[in-house]
This record gives C-alpha cells, structure tokens and sequence, in this order.
C-alpha cells in the first residue's frame, strides 16, 4: 500500500530527528509566547467572576490541564494500538515520550482543582465520579510508566504496557460524561458542548491562549522526549554490539 | 501615585481574599511544567554525550542499522 509506504518514510528515526530537530524552535517560541500572554490575560486582564470572585483564575490553569490530560491518553491509545498492530517501532516511542507528560498534566488537574473545590466547595477532594475517574486516569499513566520501567526487554515492556493503555480508554468517555451521568460537585461541560460555550467571552480568551500554550507545551515536550528516547535506543544497539564482540 | 501602585500591587497579590489558592495553584503548574522540561532536556543531554563519546563512525554505522539500512 503506498500509504503505509508513505507513513514508514515518515516515521523513519532519522528523518524524524532532522524533522523535530526543524520544528523544535518554533514549537517552544510558540510555547512561551502562548503562555506569557495567556498568564497576562488570566490574571491582569480577565475579570473576577461574580459568583467565584478571584478564585476563578484557576480555572485557567485548571481546565486546559484537564483537557490536556485527556488528548494525551487519546494520543497514547491510538499509539499503542498502532504499535500491538502494526508493531511499528516509533509508536512505542511515541506512548512512552508522551505518558510522563500526560501524568504531569493530570497531576496538574488534580493539585489545582483540589486547589479551586477548597474554597469553592468547601472540600479539598470528595470521592465523586469526575474526580475519582481523573485520579484513576492518573494511575493508569503511571501504571503504563512502571510497565516499562519493570519489564527488562523492550519488546515485551511495550507490549504489556500498550495493553494497559488500551484497557484504560474505557475511562474517557467516563470521564467526560461523568459529570452528567452522576451527581457530582464538579459542574458540567461549559465549553465542549453540542449547543456552544456557555462560558463569558472575558473568560474564554484567556482559556484558550492558555489551552494552545499547553498543547505548544506539549508537543515541544515530546519531541525532546521522543529524541531522548532516540538516543537510548541507539545507546543500547551499540551496547549490546559491544557485548557480543 | 507610587503610594497607589505599591496598594493596588498589594491587592493583586491578595486576589480578593482567594491568594491562599489561587497563588498555590499557578506555583504547583510552574513547578510541575518546568520539572518535566529540565528531567527531559537533561535525559536527552546525558544520552546524546555518552553517544558522542563512542567511535562516530561507529554510531553512524548505528544509525544507519535504527533506521532500517537506509543511509
């Protein structure tokens, strides 16, 4: 097929090392000045909300981290599926560079909306749908982590924890629905909704200057990582040469 | 008028009564996002030297075998 001939082209290690190599610059300029901006607009510019007063600044690096911790796993999935069948060497690179990112913007969700549910709610955590299924998606990140760190062969670590992640996908939908399937503290969707936003323009600005300062932040992430990882690889085939000599 | 901005620098650092939160909540962000890109960079930094320090022509002949014999 000329299209899988096109995609192995792509994902070629080293053309993937000169391509990243030429993005890389532009990703993290676009990272800074992304998020200098948003953090000017989300806490100079946008006012306090009528009800949540100065509180709801939060929620500007609340939710893009939420949002991010979930496209990461989506993306994480979808590499690993194409790693168990295609069993295309740079998809498993790829799940491993990006699951510590992931992690650390879930663990981001938590620690601020902990942070925001303390004076809003008047509880730092409550063992609710929404809440529980994130820290549960945080686990399934660092499970899928320890599976490679654990498992000695590379082939076999990639396989288990490419396995996991695909188990895990079933908490997704759980997770975006779970604010309206049960009853919770966390209130629903207000920008990913069928009938629009239902958030004030003085605040969804800000929001998304920040949303596309993270997803910056990511992808700048991942291409150090996915080098990192590169690098490791070569690493051990030298070193195993080495061995065998 | 340094009076008024030093006070009203003041009230910004209060955030309405909400500083105990809102401050704790971009520091956690920060420490976190700025964690994960020096452990990165750093990782990167230390494999991509212990490449540079092996034969180069070797690693080439490595790089070559990775990426599927392509030169």
């Amino acid at each position: 097929m000329p299209s899988t001939a096109a995609l192995h082209r792509l994902a070629n290690p080293a053309r993937l090392a000169r391509l990243s190599g030429a993005i890389l610059p532009w990703t993290a300029g676009a990272t800074v000045v992304l998020l200098g901006v948003g953090l000017y607009l989300s806490l100079l510019v946008a006012p306090a909300d009528y009800q949540q007063g100065e509180s709801v600044r939060i929620m500007f690096v609340h939710v893009p981290a939420a949002w991010m911790a979930l496209m990461v796993y989506a993306l994480l999935a979808a590499a690993s599926a194409s790693a168990l069948i295609w069993k295309h060497p740079l998809a498993d690179l790829t799940g491993k560079a990006a699951a510590p990112i992931g992690a650390a913007f879930t663990l981001i969700a938590l620690a601020t909306g902990s942070l925001w549910g303390q004076p809003m709610w008047g509880t730092w955590w409550v063992w609710d749908a929404r809440l529980t299924s994130v820290l549960i998606l945080f686990f399934l990140y660092l499970g899928y982590m320890s599976l490679w760190q654990a498992i000695e062969d590379p082939q076999k670590a990639g396989r288990a924890a490419a396995m996991l992640a695909l188990v895990g996908v079933v908490n997704l939908p759980i997770i975006k629905f779970s604010v309206d399937w049960w009853n919770t503290l966390h209130q629903p969707a207000s920008i990913l909704r069928a009938d629009g936003p239902t958030i004030h323009s003085a605040f969804l600005g800000p929001l998304l200057l920040m949303a596309l300062g993270y997803l910056a932040f990511f992808v700048t992430v991942l291409i150090i990582r996915m080098r990192r990882e590169l690098a490791a690889r070569r690493l051990r085939a030298w070193r195993a040469l080495q061995a065998t000599e | 008028m340094v009076d008024r901005s030093v006070n009203s620098f003041r009230e910004f650092l209060a955030m309405g009564g909400y500083a105990a939160y809102v401050w704790p909540a971009f520091g956690v962000t920060a420490v976190v996002m700025i964690g994960l890109v020096v452990g990165s960079v750093r990782a990167l930094r230390r494999d991509e030297r212990a490449l540079a320090a092996l034969d180069p022509r070797r690693t080439r002949r490595m790089d070559e075998a990775a990426s599927g014999g392509e030169p």
